[in-house]
């Protein structure tokens, strides 16, 4: 047995299963959607139990080398915490375990995130107007004038007439402009995926037929 | 001509997926490879940036993705790693997404091994850590705390390329290859924003349009965008037929086949306007 070939096949079949839903929904594509379901939940515990639980959490707490390390315990109590909400009495007792991560997460986040996507930013746009090239203003005045554009659209507490009504429309172009080149990327990027399967069939599946039926390669 | 226009308006939209298929598949079957002209574009500074850094740095590459998003980052990946190995860069891997370690180590030891490049000399792969953001702070004081052993267990003080390394502002350049979160924000914020570490990125086609702002502002030094990004890199490097390059192709005739399409919905839409039939 083939264990290669076997894979490229059953990679094929189910690649044909999932695309035949273009047609109309049918039970091969059921099929490959509950496979891949139940697969990828099987996958990803076993995965993380390998991966993460046993080199990040157990290895420290049971060193391989000897002796036992009680700070890991509480981890792993914080953890049995998050399961805790499978059982209505306990579930209480996940909050706990949610509100370390929310707390260490928006504490960790709170001065990053405002200097990463605010203050960086316009420094960046106030710095290309006073030191950058033509260009570089140009942008500058563009990313300006979109911004207060964008937000007036959305401002609703006044009647969207005369100065405010030609900001939004402005507001409302710079966006639909936004929407389009990232609709034109997602296009790209969801080609890539189909050109990736294309390839795996055509480059890795067909040239097997001729192997299996014994004509060579 | 209106009977033909209303026709092609209410299409079914079967016959469009065959003929989007068909776009695809010629394409590759022919092994059609269009050229690929790379001008004054992110992904030329990222290659300029890692073409300027001095023989023997330190660059990390986080692999920062999975399967579903092979086909435009794994070329990107092979290539920035054998541009990296030419340069002879010293260059560790690791992953904030479970299988990208996986993929990292398939990217680097086939880059490797063309190049007669030897893993512990010349790179190695930290593996997977879990933590995101949180655990890129602890790698700006220290790796070996994170990183006790490399993703074969070996212990970091056990390879001789890491001898050198201490923390994050032991490398020239982070390059994170990212297909969402965790990925390339969090290494902005935390590597590049806090420790002020040069970034790198490869992203994926959907995500490239939020992250040209971190480009205007030099938070980041260069960025691949999709498979036109990866192309564009393989082009730079001189991969002449790598997937990316010959991605490119079927991608061209299949954004022409949409266009044309669009054109088509919208004649269709207006001249329904025009008679008053459409809502």
């Amino acid at each position: 047995m083939n264990w290669e070939i076997l894979g490229i096949w059953l990679g094929a079949l189910v690649t044909f299963c999932l695309y035949s839903f273009l047609y109309r929904d049918n039970p091969f594509y059921k099929f490959a959607e509950h496979l891949f379901v139940g697969m990828s939940a099987g996958y990803w515990v076993i995965y993380n139990i390998e991966n993460v639980l046993i080199p990040n959490w157990w290895q420290n707490m049971v060193p391989p080398e000897g002796g036992f390390n009680w700070v890991w315990v509480i981890p792993g109590i914080f953890a049995l915490f998050m399961l805790a909400r499978i059982v209505p009495k306990t579930a209480g007792l996940s909050r706990l375990a949610l509100g370390m991560i929310i707390g260490t997460g928006a504490g960790l986040n709170m001065v990053s995130f405002f200097q990463t996507n605010a203050m960086s930013q316009v420094k960046g746009t106030i710095i290309s107007v006073a030191t950058g090239s033509a260009w570089d203003i140009f942008s500058s005045v563009v990313l300006v004038v979109g911004v207060v554009s964008g937000l007036v659209y959305f401002f609703f507490s006044k009647a969207h007439t005369g100065v405010v009504g030609k900001t939004a429309n402005v507001g409302i172009t710079i966006l639909m402009v936004a929407f389009g080149a990232s609709f034109g990327y997602t296009i790209m990027a969801r080609l890539s995926l189909l050109i990736g399967r294309s390839q795996f069939l055509l480059e890795d599946w067909l040239p097997t037929i001729p192997r299996l039926l014994g004509l060579g390669g | 001509m209106a009977g033909l226009i209303e026709k092609l308006g209410n299409m079914d939209r079967r016959i469009i997926f065959v003929l989007i298929a068909l776009s695809v598949i010629i394409p590759i079957s022919f092994n059609l490879i269009l050229p690929n002209p790379v001008g004054a574009e992110p992904s030329r500074d990222l290659f300029e940036y890692v073409d300027a850094l001095p023989e023997g740095s330190n660059v990390l590459v986080s692999f920062d993705y999975d399967p579903s998003t092979m086909p435009e980052l794994q070329p990107m990946a092979e290539a920035i790693v054998l541009h990296l190995f030419k340069r002879n860069a010293n260059v560790v891997g690791m992953a904030l997404w479970p299988q990208g370690a996986s993929l990292g180590q398939d990217a680097m030891s086939h880059m490797a091994d063309s190049l007669g490049k030897v893993q512990y000399e010349d790179w190695c792969n930290l593996g997977y850590k879990t933590g995101g953001g949180v655990m890129i702070v602890r790698l700006g004081s220290s790796i070996s705390a994170v990183f006790p052993t490399d993703k074969d267990n070996v212990p970091w003080s056990e390879i001789p390329m890491l001898r050198n390394i201490t923390d994050l502002q032991s490398f020239s350049l982070v390059i994170s290859l990212s297909a969402g979160d965790p990925g390339i924000i969090a290494w902005i914020m935390m590597a590049g924003d806090r420790f002020g570490v040069p970034i790198g990125c490869g992203c994926t086609a959907v995500s490239a349009p939020q992250l040209y702002t971190y480009l205007q502002t030099g938070q980041m030094v260069g960025m691949l965008g999709g498979l036109k990004g990866a192309a564009d890199y393989e082009t730079l490097v001189g991969i002449e037929d790598g997937q990316a390059v010959r991605g490119m192709a079927p991608q061209s005739v299949a954004h022409l086949v949409i266009m044309l399409f669009i054109v088509i919905g919208n004649v269709a839409y207006f001249s329904q306007k025009k008679k008053g039939g459409a809502r």
